[in-house]
């Protein structure tokens, strides 16, 4: 099967997977939120991709690192990007942040071009990321205040003491960010990540440095932004979170998707214990997963 | 293209505002070094003038260009240190993937200098003034123009050294500190411009600071107001500015599509 042929074929799977039907929808596929916040998620759900990334490429020199990946991200869907060191995870992250320009591919976000409307379509998403943290040399609340004017938040100073709150930031509002823990900076990140209340998220390892307890916190806050309509991308290595948070995952290899499915019935369907058995494989066999 | 937002401007304003505000190692750069260049060259101007066979005040003449120039290079450093905050905080992801354009980052940088500059100048003048006697009533009005000139170049140098650093990688900041020494011989700054050797004279005229001091020399001997040579400058320091502003965004598109601007995050890409 040619390369263009099997991306056809991950793109309509990924389709499938963001319009899903009956027992396949992200609701069931998930640990049950509460109720309420159940209703709001499917309704969600049936609204139009607030992620769309088609056909991405990028290479350096001779390097392809992104090969025509392709994929939705709906309202209300945590979609997680897994795969080994150097699948093309972070060359795909940068592309849909627009920090890093494709060689080929489009990115939309709620149907607008990242490409043509960068500025207006940047304001309604956000990121965090490990390896980006926020400038140590400022305070907590200089930082929400800096990036809130960026991201043009309204009543800036009521969302700050809204976030520092729900963070559990409120103590080091004046303490800089440089000194604080890495739980607390990357409790920082997501407080920063939330200022613009954004339709799409994306987060890479958000949860590396923290305990567990801060762990399952920070999982539940990603769980309830969801729920409120908003779509995440989220990477990470710990699979028994992935199976927990997200709805789908997306295993890339060698910078394109090879795998696309639910968390919870994805390993078994390749014959596989486990999400982290499966990766494993992704990552030491993927020629063995091809055309799966 | 869209005019900048006033909103992320200030941000950028703001994030250096908050940086020299709680850092008394910013601070004090922003006057001690201006400071001892005054106090050094007003001792070694009052020592030449006793004695002096010029014609007009070696002090207006010597520390007026030491000011003057100082001034340019303070203006051109406020630019830089202020983007090399950000590439010491690894700050350009948080930027750059932001709705923050490139012109307001640009805009909020030159406010930054034009803030930091300002305090420069005034402590400069000052210590020249109380200590030295300096008195700038011999340029009258001309000082506008002349400190405006200065202004423009140095914040064309200033974005200009942002681009090397951003194309070239942190480590290049060596190459820019070393800019205001390394022009300063061109410039004429202490002396006419026909002092210099035939083939340093047209990289001279290229040099809007040649102009100014040029021209403030003149006035201080009593020759008419050089106003189209300075107009040329003023010119020249606008081209300038135009100039630089192209080449960081086009050292931006580069980083942007080799991924520079992203690996500024991640690592030392120098």
């Amino acid at each position: 099967m040619t390369r263009s042929a099997r991306q056809h074929i991950i793109q309509a799977r990924g389709r499938r997977a963001s319009n899903p039907r009956g027992a396949r929808t992200p609701e069931k596929r998930r640990a049950e939120p509460h109720p309420q916040l159940r209703l709001a998620r499917v309704s969600a759900a049936r609204a139009p991709a607030v992620l769309a990334v088609s056909g991405l490429r990028k290479a350096y020199g001779s390097l392809v690192a992104v090969d025509g990946v392709g994929f939705d991200v709906a309202p209300g869907e945590i979609v997680g990007l897994l795969g080994p060191n150097g699948a093309g995870k972070t060359t795909t992250i940068n592309m849909v942040l627009g920090v890093l320009a494709p060689d080929a591919g489009s990115v939309r976000v709620e149907d607008r071009d990242l490409a043509s409307e960068r500025s207006e379509v940047l304001e309604h998403m956000n990121f965090a990321a490990v390896y980006s943290p926020l400038p140590g040399n400022l305070t907590v609340a200089q930082n929400l205040r800096v990036f809130g004017l960026i991201y043009g938040v309204r009543r800036l100073a009521e969302r700050i003491e809204a976030l520092l709150a729900e963070f559990d930031l409120a103590r080091f509002r004046n303490t800089k960010s440089g000194v604080l823990s890495s739980g607390e900076q990357t409790r920082l990140s997501l407080a920063k990540a939330m200022l613009n209340e954004p339709r799409l998220l994306l987060l890479d390892e958000p949860t590396a440095s923290l305990d567990p307890a801060a762990a399952r916190e920070m999982r539940a806050r990603i769980r309830a932004f969801a729920a409120r309509g908003g779509g995440v991308l989220w990477t990470s290595h710990n699979m028994h979170e992935v199976v927990e948070v997200c709805d789908r995952v997306l295993f890339l290899s060698r910078g394109h998707i090879l795998l696309e499915g639910d968390p919870r019935s994805l390993p078994g369907e390749h014959g596989k214990a486990s999400l982290e058995e499966l990766f494993i494989t992704v990552a030491r066999e993927p020629l063995s997963l091809e055309g799966a | 293209m869209r005019p900048p937002r006033p909103r992320r401007v200030a941000a950028i304003v703001l994030r250096h505002f908050y940086l020299v505000r709680g850092s008394l190692s910013r601070v004090f750069p922003l006057f001690v070094w201006v400071g001892i260049d005054m106090v050094l060259w007003g001792f070694i101007t009052r020592w030449l003038a006793t004695g002096s066979t010029f014609r007009f005040s070696l002090v207006t003449a010597l520390l007026g260009a030491v000011l003057l120039w100082d001034f340019e290079a303070r203006v051109m450093q406020g630019v830089t240190m202020a983007f090399f905050e950000d590439v010491w905080s690894r700050n350009f992801l948080n930027f750059f993937a932001s709705p923050l354009r490139l012109a307001e980052y640009l805009w909020g940088l030159v406010l930054s200098s034009i803030a930091t500059s300002a305090i420069g100048l005034v402590v400069m003048l000052l210590v020249a003034t109380a200590a030295f006697g300096l008195s700038f009533a011999a340029y009258g009005a001309l000082l506008v123009p002349f400190l405006l000139v200065l202004f423009l170049f140095g914040i064309a140098l200033g974005i200009t050294g942002a681009a090397v650093v951003l194309r070239l990688g942190p480590a290049a900041e060596w190459f820019i500190w070393p800019i205001p020494a390394v022009l300063s011989p061109f410039a004429c700054v202490f002396y006419p411009l026909a002092t210099l050797p035939a083939w340093m004279r047209p990289v001279a005229r290229v040099l809007p600071p040649s102009y100014v001091f040029e021209g403030m020399r003149g006035v201080l001997a009593g020759r008419s107001v050089p106003l189209a040579p300075l107009a040329g400058g003023a010119v020249l320091a606008a081209a300038y500015v135009v100039l630089a502003a192209w080449l960081f965004r086009t050292v931006h598109r580069y980083a942007v599509r080799t991924g520079l601007v992203a690996r500024y995050a991640a690592e030392s890409v120098s």
